[in-house]
């Protein structure tokens, strides 16, 4: 089987994940995400109405009747309007908005009404963030336990690069950032770790048997055995995330766009910047075999 | 022998496997729309031809009745359509009257023989059968105030009856303070009541125009309160929900302060939030007299009539909490009223009151906390603030005829549908502390049936592709992960029946990714086997290296994505946590079919027999 060079070519990969994080912390910096309503409180109202009505109308008509600030715009089909409101007037807000919508030639439906307190948002807000700490801590702790501390480092910055590419993605292109994208940003880190962790047992496993003491090379091995696997599975995965994306809806548009970018990050991360990393952090045979190390130690003793 | 599985092994996954499909199988039943009758009052039993003439009023309407079943005071009428389900209500409402509550059901429609071993299916999540979510915040400062308030009332009371002279009562955040004329009477006053009111810390406050003793709720006091204010509103928010007639309602604690209502099929968001949230209550009091000093006086407004006032005393003789049952009739002009049964307490209160003061007039208040909430611009940023108020309002006022006893009645309500909700808040309880709307998710229906179809949807095409996938790529060995895979999906579908998971569409999505990624565990032992084939390994040991080899890095790959899981399902609400439960039942399960099923279905078809070459 032909092997590949991979790490013949960390230095560009490196310099493409370095730009893409810069990109996205960049976009994170002066865009920012477009916190969903689960984050921001506010209300939004989805109606779907019999014929496709003038969008300009819809804003003056809200407008006229105190909705200055209402986003309105199409969500799926051109039938279906979706109207947002930052600020949280009063709790019956949603059924104001679908009674001034509402006309006799051209009738609504209410299709779903949601109201989230400013409140609720902040403290999900917090809860998430600190959530996504706790989950890359813990992965942490695990991959520093069943291999060494230095696979921690690796395996926590490339999960870092995941994170940061799939949240400056969101940011750059304006997606709506909601429960769903976090969910599916935390599934992201538990399959990028997937990933990283069939690599870095490889390693392992070709570190302790092999007798060369080129990294490099070890490395090379490892990642063209694993290659096979690593396409395989990320195709399936990508494969039913495609149907998601088509097949699943609106309300999980979002979430599955998260997923495919968080697959294909994962995956190149994996193999570049999980495994480079070690390069980096100069992994070496007795960073796994500490036993050996103290036989050495007990020889030099007179 | 390699790659051969003892006996017990095999019959092992065969009885979890069976397991699995009895478990799964009633989701293949889906649950009917249905319209449930039951009695109110006794003696009104339904029985076979009354319930075939309701049939028939429906049938008469368009409604396709699939089923109906009699079983003792109350009826089950199974719909073909659940968009059918409110028009029947109506119907039978219209038909049955006031002795018969007819709420909205969803019927098992699961076989005998699968219930018999307590087989369900699983719940479905809002959004995917519509319905109303609310979250609800218990109003802690209100309820300190509250509380205040009553306290403050009682040493009154108190100091009345001892006739210690006071001069003026302030309640502040979480203080009372009373101002007393001289520091003998404020002495008195706190060695009498100390010990009575122990929640309170007590400090003496001297100033220049007499003395004060100023009264501190303590902070273990305010919890008890918070505990016992969020269980008292559970219970209270449980009891209108059940009268509300929902099928499946949620009503459960969200974290120390919050309930989370979740109320399936239901549509008129409205209705539902003026019976859940409402904080209505009744207050009876005496008419002040002229010679009533001012500071024991409040004037009120009628309800009906903004012009209309009265004084009244600060005192109340009896509040809505003492109401053990209450019903709406009509009188012989047929004006709305409500009965009243008062409890024991009660009673002898109200009779009390009522035997010294024949021919004084005593009034019904009616009182609704409420909260307002307005924006106002802090540092730059727009908070949210929010006030409290109550309002209170006569409903009546009458004179006192004879003694009361514990049943009267209230008239002078401004319409039925006023007195049937006044009626039912009365009978299940006042909320011990307000609430407000911190949260609201209404899903229509028709939402709700496309999020299930396109969840169905994208799982079946997901699967056919990882299946098409697979056999591409792994030919015979293909098809062993793909049964592996079908049992996964089996294997999934009964855990979250039995844990009485709830589906949700994030649920669904779990499901999926799932399904993308069960066949990593198959993928990774194939590839190895592959690997030891090209490194000239004999077909049998290759196998059997293949997945001894495998099994450390699946089981490290796997136990990390499950305690991420585990993190998601900790921090997450609703919908998350669906998605989480999904994820990691099915890392749980696909390690079991791709390790032990794909293992048993190798080892029984070739293991064990000289093999020149594989196909894989």
């Amino acid at each position: 089987m032909r092997q590949l060079d991979f790490m013949g070519k960390r230095r560009i990969a490196f310099a493409v994940s370095v730009l893409l994080a810069v990109v996205a912390i960049g976009a994170l910096a002066f865009k920012g995400l477009n916190l969903g309503l689960d984050f921001t409180g506010g209300t939004l109202v989805e109606v779907r109405y019999e014929q496709a009505p003038a969008l300009d109308d819809l804003r003056s008509q809200l407008g006229d009747q105190g909705f200055e600030d209402a986003q309105v715009q199409t969500f799926g089909t051109s039938n279906d309007i979706l109207v947002r409101l930052q600020q949280t007037f009063d709790n019956d807000v949603g059924q104001r908005v679908v009674g001034i919508l509402d006309s006799e030639a051209n009738p609504v439906d209410l299709v779903r009404a949601e109201f989230v307190g400013a409140q609720v948002g902040d403290q999900l807000r917090d809860q998430s963030g600190m959530g996504m700490l706790l989950a890359l801590a813990v992965v942490m702790v695990y991959v520093a336990f069943r291999f060494q501390y230095k696979f921690a480092l690796g395996a926590l910055i490339s999960l870092g690069h995941d994170v940061v590419i799939i949240l400056g993605i969101f940011a750059l292109f304006g997606l709506d950032f909601d429960l769903t994208v976090l969910a599916a940003i935390l599934a992201v880190i538990g399959y990028s770790l997937n990933d990283t962790i069939i690599v870095y047992d490889r390693i392992r496993e070709n570190i302790r048997k092999s007798q060369i003491d080129d990294m490099a090379q070890i490395f090379n091995e490892s990642i063209n055995q694993t290659l096979a696997r690593t396409m395989a599975t990320s195709g399936t995965t990508l494969l039913v995330l495609l149907a998601l994306f088509f097949l699943g809806g609106d309300m999980i548009h979002n979430f599955s766009i998260a997923l495919i970018l968080g697959v294909v990050a994962g995956t190149f991360s994996s193999v570049y910047v999980a495994a480079a990393l070690l390069l980096a952090i100069k992994l070496q045979r007795q960073d796994l075999i500490p036993s050996k190390k103290e036989n050495d130690e007990e020889e030099e003793l007179p | 022998m390699l790659n051969r599985y003892p006996l017990w092994k095999y019959l092992l996954i065969l009885i979890v496997l069976l397991v699995g499909v009895i478990y799964a199988l009633p989701n293949l039943y889906p649950a009917d729309p249905a319209v449930q009758i039951s009695s109110t009052a006794s003696g009104t039993a339904l029985d076979q031809e009354r319930l075939d003439r309701l049939t028939q009023a429906l049938e008469d309407e368009g409604i396709d009745v699939k089923q109906s079943e009699l079983d003792g005071n109350s009826a089950l009428i199974r719909l073909d359509e659940a968009d059918q389900q409110i028009a029947a209500r109506d119907i039978l409402d219209d038909q049955l009257g006031d002795a018969y509550t007819v709420a909205l059901n969803l019927a098992d429609a699961t076989p005998d023989w699968l219930a018999g071993l307590s087989a369900t299916p699983m719940k479905l999540g809002l959004d995917l059968q519509g319905g109303v979510h609310f979250l609800l915040q218990v109003d802690m400062d209100a309820a300190v105030q509250q509380r205040l308030e009553a306290n403050a009332s009682a040493v009154r009371d108190i100091l009345r009856d001892e006739r210690i002279r006071y001069r003026d009562t302030e309640i502040g955040d979480r203080t009372i303070t009373f101002q007393f004329a001289s520091e003998e009477d404020r002495n008195a006053a706190r060695d009498l009541i100390a010990d009575q009111f122990p929640d309170f810390d007590y400090e003496n406050e001297d100033g220049s125009s007499g003395a004060a003793l100023t009264m501190t709720f303590t902070e273990q006091a305010v919890q008890a309160l918070q505990d016992y204010a969020v269980n008292q509103n559970l219970t209270t928010i449980r009891n209108r929900v059940n009268e509300l007639g929902v099928s499946e309602p949620l009503v459960q604690r969200q974290g120390p302060s919050r309930i989370v209502v979740e109320l399936p099929g239901v549509q008129d968001t409205a209705a539902a939030k003026r019976i859940v949230g409402a904080t209505a209550n009744l207050e009876f009091r005496l008419e002040a007299r002229p010679d009533t000093p001012d500071r024991e006086v409040e004037t009120l407004n009628f309800r009906n009539d903004e012009n209309r006032s009265a004084e009244l005393m600060r005192d109340v003789i009896v509040t809505g909490d003492h109401v053990s049952s209450a019903s709406r009739s009509f009188d012989q002009n047929n004006r709305p009223q409500v009965n009243i049964n008062l409890d024991g307490t009660g009673g002898s209160m109200m009779s009390r009151a009522t035997r010294s003061n024949i021919g004084r007039n005593m009034a019904v208040v009616f009182i609704e906390h409420k909260t307002r909430t307005h924006t106002v611009m802090e540092d730059g940023e727009e908070v949210e603030k929010r006030e409290a108020y109550t309002e209170r309002g006569i409903i009546s006022l009458a004179t006192i005829q004879s003694a009361l006893s514990n049943r009267f009645r209230i008239t002078g309500l401004d319409s039925s549908s006023e007195a049937a909700d006044l009626a039912l808040l009365l009978r299940s309880g006042s909320l011990a502390a307000p609430i407000y709307f911190a949260q609201e998710r209404t899903i229509g229906p028709s939402l709700g049936a496309q999020n299930i179809n396109q969840g169905i949807l994208s799982v079946e095409l997901g699967l056919l592709l990882v299946v098409l996938f697979m056999l591409a790529r792994y030919k015979a060995f293909g098809v062993v992960a793909n049964i592996a895979l079908g049992l996964n999906l089996v294997l999934l579908v009964a855990a979250m029946s039995m844990l009485g998971a709830t589906l949700t569409l994030p649920g669904i999505a779990g499901i999926v990714l799932t399904l993308g990624m069960a066949v990593d565990a198959n993928v990774l032992i194939f590839e190895r086997i592959r690997e030891e084939i090209r490194a000239k390994m004999p077909a049998q040991q290759a196998i059997h290296a293949g997945f001894e080899r495998a099994f450390t890095s699946i089981v490290d790959a796997n136990i990390t994505t499950l305690l991420v899981a585990v993190i998601l399902f900790s921090i997450g609400t609703g919908p998350v946590k669906g998605f989480a439960v999904t994820l990691s039942l099915g890392i749980l399960t696909s390690m079991f079919t791709a390790i032990l099923v794909s293992r048993a279905l190798i080892n029984l078809t070739i293991g064990g027999r000289p093999l020149k070459k594989i196909w894989i």
